[in-house]
């Protein structure tokens, strides 16, 4: 009852004004756990009750660790799961009951930029070739237009001149030029909205932030909402206004990018925010304080509050019982935790 | 220095034949090592590190052209020792390695405990009782539940595997453990607890390390000394506290300034064009052609500069 409550003081609050691109409600996926094929033996909460609006041209970043459920969320999001309850709302259509034609725009309209870009390019192909299927996909006829849309996208991601590129295959190409090819094939079709799946951390150091200020020129130029998962902290500020972090397929915290960094409330975001090096020689002096133990399987996650067995301030009879509800210690920052509420 | 030196490495050289050329992946490094400190070796894929790494240990592929240099183990040479003696006395006794990705390189087949008791039962000829319970005080040390012994890799978490194979390592209780990027396939609590974990080994066992890493902001977590190499070369040696308050050499400063941080206003910088091929490698300085600072001289190869402890291959500090 809470929860739900809280959910209209969210939409209340982020989206006064313009509809928002990409609207997602009470979200759940579930995966169903079988044994012997036949009798079910539980289910897999990957996502279990996610809300959030994202607005036209905006950035998040979505913050959260191996097994936290981001990837099935945003795997959801592409429209590559079916919610088991919830929706997926896009420019007002529900992703869910979309048909095969209704799939083609939607997934004209999102690009999605993967994790590892030796892996998400075809090696028997050359970079033309990748780029021109996502064109013959999305119906582009001409093969001059094809060529032509490919030459403007490969120079906006700094691919040029482009004929240098075009008939090299993936593993020519080093691994910061292999990603801009899959940045290149996720603008193709001139999307709202860009998933990208730790589009930098396959990457080395030195070429990591020349394709995150890439991809935020691409965001401010063309106007794109990026969704940016990643478990890298540090990453995310240069690059989303808003970050969410999600634990045990819960979105925990909610804030704009400094409000987070500096007033973290929920104890898993300060121990993330712990957890996180900066370059300094007295790291080596010291021991860091993490919570012990590892994330809760999502077959059987914890009563209440799914934090609270790592928890140090868990306060017994309550996080252990009952779920927290979101509140909202500044404006823009709902948290959910029952530290917060007293 | 008042430490008892471990490890010193001269000119150590390792080059691998191809169908294009010869890649001269470790190409004159040196550098030295102290008992109970850890060196951190900074650079991108394919400078070298990990070519490094087995050129240490002498885990070479068919394909090797050159390898030459000395190697120095408490004062030994063991670069000169044939390769039985070499795995009998260096490997795992002397020097041992958790290797890249080491979270997958456990058997799945085998019982993780007796996979941590292998290299004590081969290496220290324990009967397999007694390396058990070696083992069992591993997991004690790198803080696995002693009940996981019987588990199978597949049962473990990926921080949980990679203290396994920390404890594997150390089970044969050696003087330096090689780490090849220990923490990059780790969530970051997970990679706060191994290095919490590697720090109190250090403590408790005053072993040493090198620890391999492209991370510039995690390397810190444990260095005593920072090691730069860049296409094949170490291009700066110094303690990490003054490395990483102001690095000196060009490719150093600009390494660092691309470290996204978690706070502070500085934006990070990219390091324009790309490492060079370890096939074609330029001629005189080998990062001159991204440098900011080139100059002429930049042509001729650098001398390695001494200066305040710290060692750096530029001719700024010529």
């Amino acid at each position: 009852m809470i929860e739900t409550r809280s959910n209209n003081i969210l939409t209340q609050a982020v989206v006064a004004d313009p509809p928002p691109l990409l609207s997602i409600k009470d979200l759940r996926v579930w995966f169903e756990l079988r044994r012997w094929a036949f009798s079910r033996a539980g289910y897999v909460r990957a996502v279990d009750g996610v809300t959030f609006d994202l607005g036209y041209g905006e950035a998040i970043g979505v913050v959260g660790e191996s097994g936290c459920g981001k990837s099935s969320l945003m795997k959801t999001i592409l429209g590559l799961n079916i919610p088991t309850s919830g929706s997926v709302t896009f420019e007002g259509q529900e992703v869910a009951r979309l048909d095969r034609k209704g799939l083609r725009w939607y997934r004209s309209n999102i690009g999605y930029v993967q994790q590892d870009p030796f892996g998400a390019l075809a090696p028997f192909m050359n970079v033309q070739r990748i780029l021109e299927e996502k064109l013959i996909v999305g119906g582009i006829q001409s093969p001059a237009e094809r060529l032509e849309r490919i030459r403007k996208v490969m120079g906006e991601v700094k691919l040029h001149p482009a004929d240098d590129y075009l008939e090299k295959f993936p593993h020519m190409l080093s691994g910061g030029q292999q990603q801009r090819v899959v940045i290149a094939r996720a603008m193709l079709l001139e999307p709202k909205l860009i998933v990208a799946d730790e589009p930098v951390s396959m990457l080395d150091a030195s070429v990591r932030v020349e394709i995150l200020k890439l991809l935020r020129g691409l965001q401010e130029s063309h106007n794109l909402s990026v969704i940016y998962i990643t478990h890298d902290l540090s990453t995310v500020r240069y690059f989303s206004r808003r970050i969410f972090v999600m634990y045990a397929g819960q979105i925990v915290e909610k804030a704009l990018v400094d409000d987070l960094l500096n007033n973290a409330c929920h104890p898993y975001t300060q121990a993330l925010l712990t957890g996180t090096s900066e370059p300094d020689a007295a790291n080596a002096r010291t021991f860091k304080e993490i919570p012990p133990g590892e994330p809760p399987s999502l077959v059987n996650p914890p009563a209440g509050c799914r934090f609270h067995p790592r928890c140090a301030r868990a306060i017994a009879g309550l996080c252990d019982k009952e779920q927290p509800p979101e509140t909202s210690p500044a404006e823009d920052h709902l948290v959910s935790c029952w530290l917060v509420q007293k | 220095m008042a430490e008892t030196e471990l490890l010193r490495i001269e000119d150590l050289m390792l080059h691998f034949r191809t169908s294009q050329g010869a890649v001269q992946a470790v190409d004159g490094v040196n550098f030295e090592l102290a008992t109970n400190r850890a060196v951190v070796v900074l650079g991108e894929s394919g400078c070298g590190k990990s070519s490094l790494a087995k050129a240490i240990l002498r885990l070479l592929p068919r394909n090797v052209s050159r390898y030459s240099g000395k190697v120095f183990l408490d004062g030994k040479e063991v670069m000169a020792l044939n390769d039985e003696k070499f795995r009998k006395d260096v490997r795992w006794v002397g020097i041992s390695m958790v290797p890249q990705a080491a979270m997958n390189s456990l058997n799945p087949v085998m019982r993780v405990g007796d996979q941590v008791s292998e290299p004590a039962m081969i290496h220290l000829g324990m009967k397999k009782k007694e390396a058990l319970g070696l083992a069992s005080k591993m997991f004690q040390h790198v803080g696995v539940p002693v009940d996981f012994l019987d588990r199978y890799a597949f049962e473990l978490s990926g921080g949980m595997r990679q203290r396994v194979a920390i404890a594997m390592a150390l089970v044969t209780s050696p003087r330096l453990i090689l780490l090849d990027e220990p923490t990059s396939a780790l969530d970051v609590l997970t990679q706060a607890n191994i290095f919490n974990v590697l720090k109190q080994i250090k403590q408790n066992l005053g072993i040493s390390y090198i620890l391999i890493t492209h991370d510039i902001a995690t390397s810190s977590e444990l260095a005593d000394d920072v090691a730069v190499m860049y296409a094949g070369q170490i291009v700066e040696v110094c303690d990490a506290e003054r490395f990483f308050q102001a690095p000196q050499h060009p490719y150093s400063r600009k390494l660092m300034a691309s470290v996204p941080r978690l706070r502070g206003e500085q934006e990070p910088e990219f390091i324009t064009g790309q490492p060079p091929s370890l096939l074609a490698l330029p001629q005189g300085c080998r990062f001159a052609p991204r440098c900011p600072l080139r100059f002429d001289r930049c042509r001729q190869d650098p001398p390695v500069i001494k200066k305040d402890g710290r060692l750096v291959k530029c001719w700024k500090y010529a």
